[in-house]
């Protein structure tokens, strides 16, 4: 891999903060960076690697880290429990290797691109100065980033969208799109997990299921894995 | 069928202690609103304070008893009667047959717990029976109560509160409760306004000097628009020293969150796992439960205090509702 300039300047420690008293956020850096997320995702597996107690949950983000922890886990004499999550998750950091890079799923989403599934395609095409065909190409070219999931169940952050499809949301957004639809809004692309109400323009839609709360690994992908769309005539029994 | 839905209420959900390890799925908690109400019923009847409960809110449903079930109302104060006959909340209760619980007004409070001997019978989704009304899943199908529903009941693991069942079968009442006052309930007030704990939040600083002296010195009042995602506060309009341009990170339930429009967002159970407004404070952990009594319109204060602070009062909570738990369990066998 190419080098790139700011891998070079190795990073200080993250800055540590407390989120009331259950909760404390790392940070890691300014902005959408995806050398700065890398280090986020390897400082999850670093945390999980190492068993730590009375963790409840991590929240990766863009270049943060929100651990949620059982104070009473965490009771030393002396000290807050924050003082020691924060002694221990400093201990952990100096050992983390950063530029490692992170093993993460490549997950293929098919698309049904245009069409009733993606009404807004045309807009699109027509916002962007593009064809329809050039949309959905340069859509479907590039290897998305899972910089995080938030929002809602199973949505994600994506980054990577070719600045050329850039396109402002809908004025008036719709009061429900179907879950799995594809969509952009300003120079961010994304799926809805779910059925709800929203405001990107709609380019298409994937039979798959991002979410189900039934299976063990209720979404398709996780944070820091990377994505790929890919058009497909074929929706098989998908309605 | 244990208990048959005739109306559902205004909002009647199940919930548990919440549903911890997804939030890196943009999976919130959701769980008990009042956490503290929500323990207390189910420690009432017998069970793990990890059994689900129903969360009725302000306007509670009416249900119908096809067995006999030993109950717990805690919490905010619905007004609830069965057979027209007032039922004592914070204490044991046990059901006859055939009965019908009802609710009249709020009096105090804006939500009600109840839980059975025995536990509901749901199923869990992704560790927990807490219902995710904005995803659909989790509790009875994903969805507050409807009229109709039927709801189960589990069986009592072993002889509850056998004297108060004994007295039941000896009178014509259609219930019987114990006949003192459960002591924890001192866990939680209903005074108002209420005053609420915050520690200082990451851009706590941020605020203008005057945002900070007016956060501490006036109320705010719930807005009508709140929910179980957050409690709107309206009051004195917050800003900070200069606007901040702030890429999502995570929050937490207490989370105070100030959109640009100046009106704090306190964060609750059915919050996003993520958030991208400055996050000028935290409620502490042992006011969560005041907090989610509050009723739109009713007045709030904040109090700063320190994470160690905050940190020792949650520590303290704990010891000493697990002594109050164990005695307890002592008295419900005798």
């Amino acid at each position: 891999m190419a080098e790139n300039p700011s891998r070079r300047t190795p990073p200080g420690p993250p800055r540590v903060e407390p989120l009331g008293d259950r909760a404390l956020l790392l940070t890691l850096g300014e902005g959408v960076d995806p050398d700065i997320n890398d280090r986020v995702h390897a400082l999850v597996s670093a945390i999980r690697d190492s068993e730590l107690q009375g963790i409840l949950d991590l929240v990766p983000a863009y270049a943060s880290l929100a651990v949620h922890y059982d104070p009473a886990c965490w009771a030393r004499p002396g000290i807050s429990p924050y003082e020691a999550l924060h002694q221990e998750l400093q201990r952990l950091w100096s050992q983390v290797r950063t530029d490692r890079r992170i093993l993460s799923r490549l997950v293929e989403i098919p698309v049904w691109y245009g069409g009733e599934f993606g009404p807004d395609l045309a807009m699109v095409a027509e916002h962007c100065g593009l064809s329809q065909a050039d949309i959905i190409a340069r859509h479907a070219a590039p290897e998305y980033r899972v910089f995080m999931l938030g929002f809602a169940p199973g949505f994600p952050y994506l980054g990577g969208l070719n600045p050329s499809l850039a396109t402002p949301r809908r004025e008036t957004p719709r009061l429900k799109v179907a879950a799995g639809s594809v969509g952009i809004a300003g120079n961010q692309t994304g799926i809805y997990p779910l059925d709800s109400p929203g405001g990107w323009q709609i380019i298409g839609r994937t039979p798959v299921k991002l979410f189900d709360p039934t299976l063990q690994e209720p979404c398709l992908f996780g944070p820091g894995d990377r994505l790929r769309f890919v058009p497909t005539e074929n929706m098989g029994n998908h309605p | 069928m244990s208990l048959l839905v005739e109306t559902p209420g205004l909002l009647t959900t199940f919930q548990d202690l919440g549903r911890f390890g997804f939030q890196h799925l943009g999976v919130g908690p959701s769980g008990a609103l009042d956490e503290v109400s929500h323990r207390w019923a189910n420690l009432l009847v017998g069970n793990s304070p990890e059994a689900p409960s129903l969360e009725i809110t302000l306007a509670g449903p009416t249900l119908n008893f096809f067995r006999e079930t030993l109950i717990a109302l805690t919490g905010g104060d619905l007004s609830p009667e069965i057979d027209g006959r007032a039922v004592p909340q914070w204490r044991p209760v046990w059901v006859r047959m055939g009965s019908r619980l009802s609710f009249g007004k709020a009096t105090q409070g804006a939500r009600c717990y109840m839980a059975v001997g025995g536990g509901f019978r749901l199923p869990k989704v992704m560790g927990s029976a807490s219902t995710n009304i904005l995803a659909g899943f989790g509790g009875l199908q994903g969805r507050p109560l409807r009229a109709g529903d039927r709801l189960e009941t589990g069986e009592l693991s072993q002889q509850i509160w056998p004297s108060l069942l004994a007295n039941l079968h000896r009178q014509d009442a259609p219930f019987l409760g114990l006949n003192w006052f459960a002591p924890w309930f001192r866990e939680m007030d209903f005074l108002r306004p209420a005053t609420l704990r915050v520690v200082q939040g990451p851009q706590w600083e941020a605020l203008t000097a005057h945002s900070r002296a007016a956060f501490l010195a006036e109320s705010f009042t719930v807005a009508p628009n709140s929910n179980r995602m957050g409690l709107r506060l309206q009051g004195s309009k917050l800003s900070l020293e200069t606007p901040m341009e702030m890429i999502s990170s995570g929050v937490t339930t207490g989370t105070l969150q100030l959109p640009p429009d100046g009106a704090p967002i306190l964060l609750m159970a059915d919050r996003q796992t993520t958030g991208g407004y400055p996050r000028i404070g935290e409620l502490a952990t042992v006011d969560l439960s005041k907090a989610a009594q509050l009723r739109p319109g009713e007045h709030l204060r904040f109090k700063l205090i320190t994470l160690s602070e905050a940190q020792e009062l949650d520590h303290r909570r704990e010891t000493h509702r697990r002594e109050a738990a164990a005695t307890l369990l002592q008295r419900m066998l005798g």
